[in-house]
């Protein structure tokens, strides 16, 4: 895909999109007036220290929180008038979440916990094509505490994907993982953005990842620093850090 | 206050419901434990001490009439310290402005001193003077049922002759403690009393000059009771005794042992029960917060605590949760014994009852519930002990699920995810979900046995009063009387139809076993007083044979068509074997029937009848009952409605009090049991449930996960429940069987429906109250920690 050229489709928009956490005595504005637009097919990178903002930013985009001021749309959906029965839905049938703990159902095997999700999402695929994509279909039948960091990973992936989401949010997807495994669970989102045309964002402390991503935006103080498109992508395999 | 106890005190307090749902279990059992052994300490102690000062008799005999010489030989008997020889007698009263008669038990007193045993205490006015025929004492609730005070008169017909009576003074006496009149179910204070009259008066009115009809005897330390029986039997054998027995067929003493027996079998089953629940829930709260505070416990180590200061910090949690139990359960437990105090003082005659639970009970009931409490703590304290710290400040390890048999065998039924997580979850935790679903199931079990009592009762009155006992009246005999006393008795206004009836004391026995009964004998197709078989069909009174209750014929251990001996203590006073022709149901007393005209030919006699059983005209009723207070040679009448209605009234008042009681015991095991439950539930599996909400889950779907455990195990604890019930039931009428009466174990399925809609709905709000904390489930956070 080139996004230099096409008109891309936009996925989200947010306007002066403000958080504010008011501990009673001081207030902390996690994010302080987002203007942003992410694209249809992007692979989108958000770089940034701790408490830039950027994981607010993504919970709101997933409909996990709620922004204080602004708006957001999904598509032509806003989502900040959304109830949260409303954005329970939104989140069952167009996103797919990773996070850095892997978050598997321990009394489910990886079949199971990628079921959980199938069993529920309109037109998704088999637990076991989505773990055969993230190439875990021989683990299939194990349970979390028999597999890797990088196998649970990977299972969460499959989870995330399995309903064919129109967005990926990753955060922080390969922290805690060793950078070999982290390659791995980065080949499969490549692969998964490439194949699928799913638009993902993936949060990292990882700045070398970003030479993965079509766009890399910066954070700075619940502020966007900056925006960078690369011309050329690496592949994950040619990433080390 | 250092800072672990800063962290102890704060961690109670941010526990605060799940705590006080524990200490409300722990507080059932210490208040039952206080109430039960303290009254049983308070009554037993109260009746001994009243028993010693007021010299009750240890050895008691009845006979038609023997001279006062014989005394001294009664003396010589080995063993006997004291005889006490008196003229006894009943006779009925008319009391001034009532209109049915009422019965006295007339009982007389010495001339010179007071009596040598079964001392009447005084408790208001005078004794009467030995001079003065006209005077008695009478007991002091008779006199106040019916508003009497020193100076009143009533009328007794004594011997054919309405006399007015003097009350000077009222007494209690250990011999009645509980006051019951003859025919009677329940004391009647007002229609029963005890009047005390001096011996030359009442030998004249009784036609007893010199001689006496009654005798107690209070025995040396030591002495064989069964040699001073079986002495004083043949003493008196002559003079028509009925045959001597101890104080355990005394029957004021032996309502007293029931009630004792009963708050000894409550203390010994109900608290054990809510201690065992609370060890299980302790265990499961303290063992699931050593859990969470794991890198804590690290912690605490790394900076220099000892193991024994860290598994100490949650004893003391545990046994700050057992204080509030423990002091919920002082408070209940006192109030408890206030109300069976007041029970009491109903039911029986104490001049003074130390109700004071002792301070001894307060300590062991404390000290039991602390024990429970740290018992139920211990494992987790040294499972926080035995936490190397390294180890301790990393993350556990997963929980270890592998694939079963199980796991294949659910893979059969297709399955939702979340249920498959709901099951694996109780298959990981078997003993967990099996302690949670048999606390569930115990208070399934509690209600059923509180609330079977009033269909085993209504079963009881169905057979005892409308099947069985039809009459309206009883008129009790003096003594038995030719049968043609029948057609006077007719005579009387309001009389429509009378059976004669007949009673004999008598010994029946099979081979080494051996109970002392009344024999009635029944006209053989009596229609106003029945015999009830047992499949509910009337039995006729067999004229070749005897009828026996299943208790009876239990007891002795004889079946239909075996032989039984009979000793008869009357008539005769000879030996017979005679077939058992059936066993029939009687829950009161234990009976034993023959056709009333065989007794006579047994007892080689004219035909003759003690009692006579009427029905009445409704609208004769107060003809009827003016009637026979100028009837003489009587012993007493019962009006078997007024029987009924006060049975009913006192057995509802109790059956209220007692669901009421259950019923919260119930409720609070429930609460206890399925509150922390649900908690446990919702702490291990926040960061599931979380993940699924994000997953696109709806709440629904999510508390779906959460309670279903929950309601899983109370399901499957509904039938088991039951069963229990059943069980605690039929050892509750086992329990609560006497020679006196027995109660029929009737479990109706609305009994089983009611219990389990109590629980049931008591889970549910349990649960719900935890479920609405997944609201306020943060899943940003939850996400971010590792676990």
């Amino acid at each position: 895909m080139d996004m230099a050229t096409s008109t891309p489709e936009i996925v989200f928009r947010t306007e002066g999109v403000t958080k504010v956490y008011d501990t009673g005595e001081v207030k902390v504005f996690a994010l302080a007036g987002v203007d942003l637009q992410l694209y249809a097919g992007e692979l989108t990178v958000l770089l940034g220290p701790s408490g830039s903002g950027k994981s607010t930013l993504l919970n709101i985009l997933g409909g996990l929180d709620h922004a204080t001021e602004g708006r957001v749309w999904f598509r032509d959906t806003e989502l900040t008038k959304m109830k949260d029965r409303g954005l329970t839905r939104f989140r069952r049938d167009h996103v797919g979440f990773i996070f850095q703990f892997y978050n598997l159902v321990a009394s489910l095997s990886a079949r199971e916990n990628v079921a959980l999700v199938t069993d529920i999402a309109p037109n998704a695929m088999t637990p076991d094509e989505a773990l055969e994509i993230v190439g875990l279909k021989h683990r299939m039948e194990h349970f979390p505490a028999e597999l890797s960091g990088g196998e649970q990973q990977r299972v969460a992936i499959a989870r995330a994907i399995a309903k064919r989401p129109e967005v990926l949010l990753c955060d922080e997807p390969t922290g805690a993982l060793d950078s070999k495994t982290g390659v791995q669970v980065l080949e499969a989102l490549d692969r998964i953005n490439k194949d699928f045309g799913t638009s993902t964002v993936v949060i990292t402390h990882a700045a070398e990842i970003r030479k993965m991503a079509h766009r890399v935006i910066r954070f700075q103080d619940g502020k966007i620093a900056s925006v960078e498109v690369n011309e050329t992508r690496l592949h994950p395999h040619e990433i080390d850090w | 206050m250092r800072a672990l106890e800063k962290k102890l005190f704060r961690d109670f307090f941010r526990l605060w419901a799940q705590g006080l749902a524990i200490a409300l279990v722990l507080a059932c059992g210490v208040s039952i434990f206080l109430m039960s052994f303290g009254m049983f300490d308070a009554l037993s102690n109260t009746r001994d001490a009243y028993y010693e000062r007021n010299r009750f008799a240890d050895v008691f005999a009845t006979l038609r009439r023997a001279p006062k010489s014989l005394e001294p030989e009664i003396a010589g008997i080995e063993g006997v310290l004291a005889v006490e020889t008196r003229v006894t007698g009943n006779a009925i009263l008319d009391l001034p402005g009532k209109l049915a008669s009422a019965v006295g038990q007339f009982i007389s007193l010495p001339i010179a001193g007071e009596p040598r045993l079964n001392l009447p205490l005084l408790r208001s006015g005078r004794l009467p003077n030995p001079d003065n025929s006209g005077e008695v004492m009478v007991n002091e609730p008779f006199a106040e049922a019916n508003g009497y005070v020193p100076g009143d008169i009533f009328h007794a017909n004594l011997n054919g002759q309405k006399r007015p009576l003097t009350i000077t003074g009222t007494a209690l006496t250990p011999e009645y403690i509980y006051t019951i009149g003859p025919g009677d179910m329940m004391p009647d204070n007002e229609g029963f009393g005890i009047i005390w009259m001096p011996e030359p008066a009442l030998a004249a009115a009784f036609d007893m000059a010199g001689s006496f009809n009654d005798v107690g005897l209070l025995l040396t330390r030591g002495a064989n009771v069964e040699n001073v029986i079986d002495a004083l039997d043949a003493l008196l054998d002559p003079y028509g005794a009925q045959g001597a027995h101890d104080r355990t067929l005394q029957q004021s003493n032996a309502f007293i042992d029931g009630e004792l027996k009963q708050l000894k079998s409550m203390a010994y089953v109900l608290p054990p029960v809510f201690f065992g629940i609370t060890v299980f829930l302790v265990n499961m709260v303290i063992g699931r917060i050593v859990a969470l505070e794991r890198s804590e416990i690290g912690l605490m180590k790394a900076l220099g605590y000892s193991n024994i200061e860290v598994s100490l910090h949650y004893i003391y949690l545990a046994g700050l949760i057992a204080l509030v139990g423990i002091g919920a359960g002082f408070a209940v437990g006192t109030w408890l014994s206030r109300g069976l105090a007041v029970l009491y003082a109903n039911f029986f005659n104490f001049p003074y009852l130390i109700f004071s639970v002792s301070p001894n009970m307060y300590v062991l009931s404390g000290g039991l519930g602390l024990v429970t409490a740290m018992l139920g703590a211990i494992r987790s304290a040294m499972a926080a002990a035995r936490l190397a710290p390294a180890i301790a400040m990393s993350p556990p390890a997963p929980p270890n699920y592998t694939l079963s048999l199980f796991d294949r065998l659910l893979a059969l039924f297709r399955l939702t995810q979340p249920t498959m997580m709901i099951l694996r979850n109780i298959m990981r935790w078997p003993l967990r979900a099996g302690l949670t679903a048999l606390g569930i199931a115990l208070a399934v079990a509690v209600l059923i046995a509180a609330s079977f009592f009033e269909d085993s009762l209504d079963e009881m009155i169905d057979t005892s009063f409308y099947k069985s006992n039809r009459q309206d009246a009883m008129l009790i005999l003096n003594s038995e009387m030719p049968e043609n006393v029948i057609e006077e008795i007719r005579r009387l206004p309001g009389v429509l139809q009378v059976e004669g009836v007949q009673f004999h004391g008598a010994v029946l026995k099979n081979g080494h076993l051996q109970k002392r009964v009344a024999i009635e004998g029944r006209p053989e197709f009596a229609d106003l007083s029945r015999i009830v078989g047992k499949d509910g069909r009337v039995v006729a009174a067999p004229r070749n044979g005897i009828l026996l209750s299943k208790r009876l014929a239990g007891q002795l251990e004889v079946q239909s068509g075996e032989l039984v001996t009979v000793e008869f203590l009357s008539g005769l006073r000879e030996t017979h074997e005679i077939p058992v022709a059936g066993i029939i149901t009687s829950y009161i007393g234990l009976a034993a029937y023959m056709e009333v005209g065989a007794l006579d030919t047994l007892m080689r006699r004219a035909p003759r009848i003690g009692m006579a059983n009427l029905s009445l005209d409704a609208a004769r009723k107060d003809d009827f009952h003016a009637a026979v207070k100028e009837l003489p040679g009587l012993a007493g009448t019962v009006m078997l409605g007024d029987t009924l209605e006060s049975f009913q009234e006192t057995i509802q008042q109790n059956i209220t009090i007692s669901t009421i009681i259950y019923m919260t015991i119930a409720v609070l095991i429930t609460v206890g049991v399925t509150y922390n439950s649900a908690r446990i539930q919702l702490s291990e599996r926040a960061r599931d449930l979380a993940s699924l909400r994000i997953l696109g889950f709806s709440k629904a779907e999510v508390s779906y996960i959460l309670i279903g455990e929950t309601a899983l195990l109370a399901l499957v604890a509904q039938p088991l429940g039951w069963l229990l019930g059943f069980g605690l039931a039929a050892a509750m009428v086992t329990g609560f069987e006497s020679d006196l009466y027995s109660i029929p174990l009737v479990l109706n399925r609305d009994t089983f429906a009611w219990s389990s809609v109590v629980v049931l709905i008591t889970a549910a709000v349990s649960a719900l109250l935890v479920r609405r904390r997944l609201d306020n489930l943060n899943l940003i956070q939850v996400m971010k920690t590792r676990e």
